[in-house]
């Protein structure tokens, strides 16, 4: 193969070939030219081909729907991840009775039954540094009736059951990294699961591209997009625990956690109506993301708790299309 | 002899050279530094401590075992005890040199004080250290990535919130409803037998949208609720009369002073009645 290549240099055209012999054997390919630049030259010559006979294929395809008008057959939908998701069989069906009745006997029906009002407890991993400090912060205006408490290097097993007897409902330690935080375990009190995730992307309210001023002291209304899982049910009413049932409209903030692939984006947002079909929304506010480490069924116990779901690599990251939130 | 030739002028493999002190690597080696009374190599008559997961041990070199290399450590185990352990290190060494004596007790007392620590500390709570795994981390961000662009956050919160718009979840704050209204009204329309009804219904809206807008104007500060609701009522009937420059230039006032009170919004809100004029101006100020 690589000695066809040779004499005939720059042609990519194997030369016109009398029927009896065949210059080329069929399995020729661009790859097995030994010389590196003559390999590139044909390599690019061969994307250009490719590209010329796509956009051939593309005008063709056109006319022909022009030329059909109304008969023309409906235009194919592209495929992208979330059209080619593997099923998940634990998708939720809005209108499952079992789910439904799961719900309602969970950990978060008192919530939900609007006999608890959220009150939350954000601190740090030890030592937190500047930016992980004012990240808390930044949070607590954010989530309303929460509160920021030093970690002064005292085991969260021990501050659980000070947590619950000063009616904290939920509890939120913000893992801290050489100076950035990387991680969030959020724990609902009473007994409730206990949520690990690693935090991704944080953004202060001062590195937002934005105008707006800061987050007024009213209930935001909370959006929880693209839950569909079992799993992403539950961590969806996790983190919905976290703001107060009832939102102040007039205040038109709005606090969004929006599930894509697997990874939960959080937004703060003000909006205001500018017609019946247009909104406009300014972004203020903390932004960062979320990926699902591990749920588990208990408060924080990393030895002897169990767990309702990890997230194994090997076993989970094999195919991308497949997600669990 | 032994000194003579490997501690200070040939080459000693255990010696390890500073810029200001010798070090003696030798496991054996009383003090660590390399001298000639502490260095086990030179000296026939040697004793060290040393511990074992957790216990410690006396170490004895005496000349009679020189031959032996085998047997040329002797071991002794020290008790618990700390009061103990140091009157067996003097019942052992007896007869010793001071030198070593006292070393010995120095580095035991050492030698229990770090063990005591690393009890101590192992009770308390341990940070583990993960290792992260590089081409892991590239993969992640780079999904990450991908699916923030995939989502289209900023589409999919109007989406959600005009949604939220239109199943009344806001309730009567936002006076809208026109559309939603017109609606309805062609569908009563089309149910109901007689137009003279729906005729009716239009005229007393417009009126009362027109009565709402003069009331405004001749109240200074009346309620703030009643306020919003009439501005945003006015502000939305102009709207839909006029297009599009407007909304932007105000909504862009909105967005800046959000929760102002009712002075601000009362300049836009004046600023109506000669709208159709005078917009440039309009534009300036509300900028």
């Amino acid at each position: 193969a690589g000695g066809g290549g040779g004499p005939a240099v720059r042609d990519g055209a194997p030369p016109p070939t009398t029927p009896e012999r065949v210059l080329f054997p069929p399995t020729f390919s661009v790859s097995e030219i030994k010389n590196k630049q003559r390999r590139h030259f044909m390599f690019l010559r061969w994307k250009q081909q490719q590209r010329k006979e796509k956009l051939a294929n593309k005008r063709k395809r056109r006319k022909e729907r022009e030329a059909l008008g109304d008969k023309a057959p409906p235009k194919a939908i592209p495929k992208t991840i979330e059209n080619q998701r593997v099923y998940d069989e634990t998708t939720v069906d809005p209108n499952d009775e079992e789910v439904a009745f799961d719900e309602a006997t969970d950990e978060f029906a008192p919530y939900f039954n609007r006999q608890t009002v959220p009150k939350i407890l954000i601190t740090t991993s030890d030592r937190p540094r500047g930016r992980t400090v004012r990240f808390c912060e930044q949070l607590s205006t954010v989530i309303p009736n929460s509160h920021v408490y030093y970690r002064r290097g005292l085991a969260l097993k021990r501050i659980i059951p000070q947590c619950i007897a000063r009616d904290f409902t939920d509890l939120i330690v913000i893992n801290e990294d050489r100076k950035i935080p990387n991680g969030l375990v959020l724990s609902h009190l009473p007994d409730g699961p206990t949520a690990h995730f690693r935090m991704s992307s944080v953004r202060l309210r001062k590195e937002i591209k934005r105008k707006g001023k800061e987050p007024t002291e009213h209930v935001p209304e909370v959006i929880l997009n693209n839950f569909t899982t079992r799993l992403g049910h539950s961590v969806g009413r996790m983190l919905a625990c976290l703001f107060p049932h009832d939102p102040q409209f007039i205040g038109r903030q709005v606090a969004t956690f929006h599930n894509q692939r697997d990874y939960i984006f959080f937004r703060f947002h003000r909006y205001i109506f500018k017609s019946e079909k247009k909104v406009g929304i300014q972004e203020l506010g903390p932004r960062f993301t979320l990926k699902l480490r591990s749920l588990q069924k208990g408060t924080f116990d990393s030895k002897f708790g169990e767990y309702e779901w990890i997230h194994k690599r090997r076993e989970m990251d094999t195919s991308r299309r497949k997600f669990h939130l | 002899v032994i000194w003579d030739t490997l501690g200070n002028r040939q080459f000693c493999s255990y010696k390890i050279t500073t810029k200001t002190q010798n070090f003696c690597r030798n496991e054996y080696n009383l003090t660590g530094l390399c001298n000639r009374s502490s260095c086990p190599l030179a000296n026939s008559q040697y004793a060290t401590v040393r511990e074992e997961k957790g216990r410690c041990y006396l170490y004895m070199k005496t000349i009679e075992r020189a031959a032996f290399p085998r047997r040329l450590w002797e071991r002794v185990l020290l008790s618990k005890n700390y009061e103990k352990a140091l009157e067996e290190i003097d019942e052992n060494l007896i007869y010793w040199p001071r030198f070593l004596r006292h070393k010995c007790k120095q580095r035991f007392t050492k030698i229990t004080q770090y063990l005591i620590r690393i009890r101590k500390l192992t009770l308390k709570r341990q940070r583990k250290l993960v290792p992260l795994r590089r081409k892991i981390e590239r993969r992640e961000k780079r999904r990450e990535e991908k699916a923030l662009i995939a989502a289209q956050l900023d589409n999919a919160i109007e989406k959600e919130l005009l949604e939220r718009l239109k199943q009344d979840t806001y309730g009567d704050i936002y006076n809208f409803p026109i559309h939603a209204f017109d609606k309805a009204l062609q569908q009563q329309e089309a149910e109901s037998e007689s137009e003279s009804d729906t005729e009716k219904e239009e005229d007393d809206e417009e009126d009362v949208d027109k009565r709402e807008f003069v009331e405004a104007e001749d109240s200074d500060l009346s309620d703030f609720e009643d306020m919003d609701k009439l501005e945003t009522s006015s502000e939305e009937e102009q709207e839909e009369e006029e297009e599009v420059e407007k909304k932007a230039s105000r909504s862009k006032a909105k967005g800046k002073t959000p929760l102002k009170g009712p002075a601000r919004r009362k300049r836009p809100y004046i600023e109506i009645e000669y709208e159709k004029e005078t917009e440039p101006a309009t534009k300036t100020k509300a900028a």
